[in-house]
């Protein structure tokens, strides 16, 4: 099968605030530190971390609002890492990205329907009538009405402005969608809603999703392939059902038996791997494996390769008849 | 007798667009080393009510009302300020939700928290510095004593959400409000400050008001749960019963809405239509009935009250004209509460 996106060995490291007296940056803060992976057409990856792990830079990077330190980004085939403005132009139609803060990404002096008209504008797509007419289908996708059009949007709830801007991100029709944790700042029930309306979309328009999220049970219900990031590194790439059946590296079942699960006797009854410490910052990454100093499972690796040598992203026996895994760990796990 | 009762609490608030009803009439009680948790979806009031509580709730523009706040057997709502200030952060204190922006940063971490026992136990500046070491070790921060000497912006969210939980703790308050303490957190973290709330109140019998709207959280934690919706309690019952059984139509809405790591993922989430309704605008009738299924003409007139289910001894009760109707019935909604 062909690659849509193909992410091999990225980096992105921002400079500290601090400068040494030549003007040097002091350090520098490895944000994305040596990821790989690749996405499908059609497609849904789901990206988990907690905060600080590098997630949203990697987002940021992949569309180009951050220039990569190194690495090599390949969308259907064109090298990204370099590439001209008038280079971009034809391939940011074909991935857009939806943003965490629905009222921070929508201009509050635009109406809605010129929100939905610019990205056409820009790309010099139709005359304004037909932009406009575009404008109300995309509402309609996305179960708004037309009534909204010339409405602002401090005039809608944040899910209704996570609606928006999920049916500006579609106005090109994009093959895939980059979303940075387009559920998080929703209530439950609102959540659900934007969740169903996702995947509708996807079998609708068979769209290709990076879905970066930090709640795991939303992943689960959104994508077919799920990465595990921790401190600017992919751990753990596997199918759905064998991430959240059988995780592999020791902060993937961490994270798994941190999640609390609304069910009592299922919450009450289970055992809870509790990690002490916290994510050590970026700017200074532990030597060797990264989690190897939050790691239960450390003591097994015999002559303490953990602190000396980091683990490299490698294959694991899949089960029987699904797709390949990768896990990065000492362990023979 | 419990710990503290609260009896019919509301909290209004004058706005531009008129009087907003935040908390409608809302009572209940909390046992000691018992924890209540307190759910709801943003603006429904449970973090106005947690305020309330302990007198912040800011005056113009809002107003409190009660008919009572009993803490072990003193009423509240009729204490002078100088009363109230002395039982705040003493035998009532609150856990706000956001630790970047709950703590001064002007101030070092020594500093705020000694400050609490100097005004409160009347302790010499080296004693408060030694015991607010010690209340900082006992939440697991690693180095209590470099700690002090740190202002809020050189730590972690993790790490100020447990200066914040070892401010609270320091008086031994007999009642501990916790305003969404972890929704700031990642998992991992969230966990780590779980258990040890949890470590507290087994050894203190700390009563514990948790807030929340994480029903993950709520099943790891509570033993009684409340529902609220649009500023009133809709159902509240023991915590199992509750999150297994649910009556009322909204709670078994929001526990359809939570994604989970069990069950089948292919299945869609079958949510609630819609959004919660406007507090300044309400409807008519049951606050719910423009996005419930079973609403009728009676749920668009007339509020429900708050009535136990079943028999009353399991404590449940739930705010639904439908449910006292169809009560006898083989309830086919009970069933289709837990996917």
């Amino acid at each position: 099968m062909t690659h849509l996106l193909q992410v091999h060995d990225l980096h992105k490291h921002f400079p500290s605030a601090s400068r040494s007296i030549t003007g040097r940056p002091t350090a520098w803060v490895r944000a994305v530190d040596g990821v790989s992976f690749d996405i499908h057409p059609g497609e849904a990856l789901g990206l988990v971390g907690e905060s600080g792990c590098g997630k949203s830079s990697l987002a940021r990077t992949l569309v180009g609002l951050h220039t990569p330190t190194s690495g090599s980004i390949r969308f259907d085939g064109t090298e990204l890492n370099g590439l001209s403005r008038a280079g971009w132009k034809p391939l940011r139609k074909r991935m857009q990205m939806i943003f965490q803060d629905p009222y921070a990404s929508l201009d509050p002096r635009q109406t809605v329907a010129s929100i939905l008209a610019e990205p056409l504008a820009i790309h010099r797509i139709g005359r304004p009538r037909e932009r406009r007419l575009r404008a109300l289908q995309l509402l309609e996708a996305v179960g708004l009405n037309p009534a909204h059009l010339q409405r602002y949007p401090h005039e809608f709830s944040g899910g209704q402005c996570q609606r928006i801007s999920i049916a500006r991100a579609l106005a090109l029709e994009p093959e895939l969608l980059i979303c940075d944790e387009p559920v998080s700042a929703l209530d439950v029930s609102i959540q659900a809603q934007i969740i169903n309306l996702l995947r509708d979309l996807q079998e609708r328009f068979d769209l290709a999703y990076l879905f970066i999220a930090h709640d795991l049970a939303v992943v689960r219900h959104l994508c077919s392939r799920v990465a595990v990031m921790y401190l600017g590194r992919i751990v753990e790439t596997a199918a759905r059902d064998e991430l959240f059946g059988d995780p592999r590296h020791p902060y993937t079942r961490a994270l798994l038996s941190a999640v609390p699960n609304p069910d009592p006797q299922v919450e009450r009854g289970r055992q809870r791997i509790l990690l002490a410490g916290e994510i050590p910052s970026p700017s200074s990454p532990p030597p060797g494996c990264p989690f190897h100093p939050r790691c239960p499972e450390r003591s097994q690796v015999p002559d303490d390769r953990c602190v000396r040598e980091p683990p490299i992203l490698a294959a694991r026996k899949p089960h029987p008849g699904t797709s390949a895994r990768v896990c990065a760990c000492h362990l023979p796990i | 007798m419990a710990l503290l009762e609260v009896r019919d609490l509301s909290v209004q608030f004058q706005t531009a667009h008129g009087i907003v009803r935040a908390v409608d009439r809302v009572s209940f009680e909390l046992e000691e080393g018992q924890t209540l948790a307190l759910v709801g979806e943003s603006g429904s009031g449970k973090s106005v009510t947690s305020l309330a509580l302990m007198g912040l709730v800011p005056s113009p523009p809002g107003s409190v009302s009660a008919a009572a706040i009993r803490l072990d057997g003193r009423e509240l709502t009729t204490l002078p300020e100088a009363e109230l200030r002395r039982l705040r952060g003493n035998e009532i204190s609150l856990i706000f939700q956001d630790p970047m922006t709950s703590l001064n940063p002007m101030l070092t971490i020594g500093r705020q928290l000694s400050e609490v026992l100097e005004v409160h136990r009347g302790m010499t500046r080296r004693e408060a510095r030694r015991a607010s070491a010690q209340a900082l070790g006992e939440v697991g921060l690693a180095e209590p004593e470099r700690t002090l000497e740190c202002h809020p912006h050189q730590l972690s969210g993790g790490m100020r959400q447990r200066v914040l939980i070892a401010m609270a703790l320091l008086c031994d308050p007999k009642v501990l409000l916790a305003d969404e303490p972890t929704t700031a957190l990642d998992v991992t973290v969230q966990a780590q400050i779980l258990e040890l709330l949890r470590e507290r109140q087994e050894r203190c019998g700390t009563a514990i008001l948790f807030v929340t709207h994480d029903l993950g959280v709520v099943a790891s934690c509570a033993d009684r749960v409340q529902v609220m919706y649009a500023g009133r309690l809709i159902e509240s019952g023991p915590c199992e019963q509750i999150l297994a059984q649910p009556s009322h139509p909204y709670t078994q809405g929001l526990l359809r809405s939570v994604p989970r790591l069990t069950g089948d993922p292919g299945q869609r989430l079958e949510g609630i239509l819609g959004a919660p309704p406007d507090l300044a605008a309400l409807p008519t009738g049951c606050a719910f009935h423009p996005r419930c299924d079973l609403a009728d003409a009676l749920c668009a007139e007339q509020v429900p009250e708050l009535e136990v289910q079943g028999d009353a001894a399991n404590a449940r009760r739930a705010a639904c004209f439908r449910l006292v109707r169809d009560q006898g019935d083989a309830d086919p909604r009970e069933a289709g509460g837990t996917p």
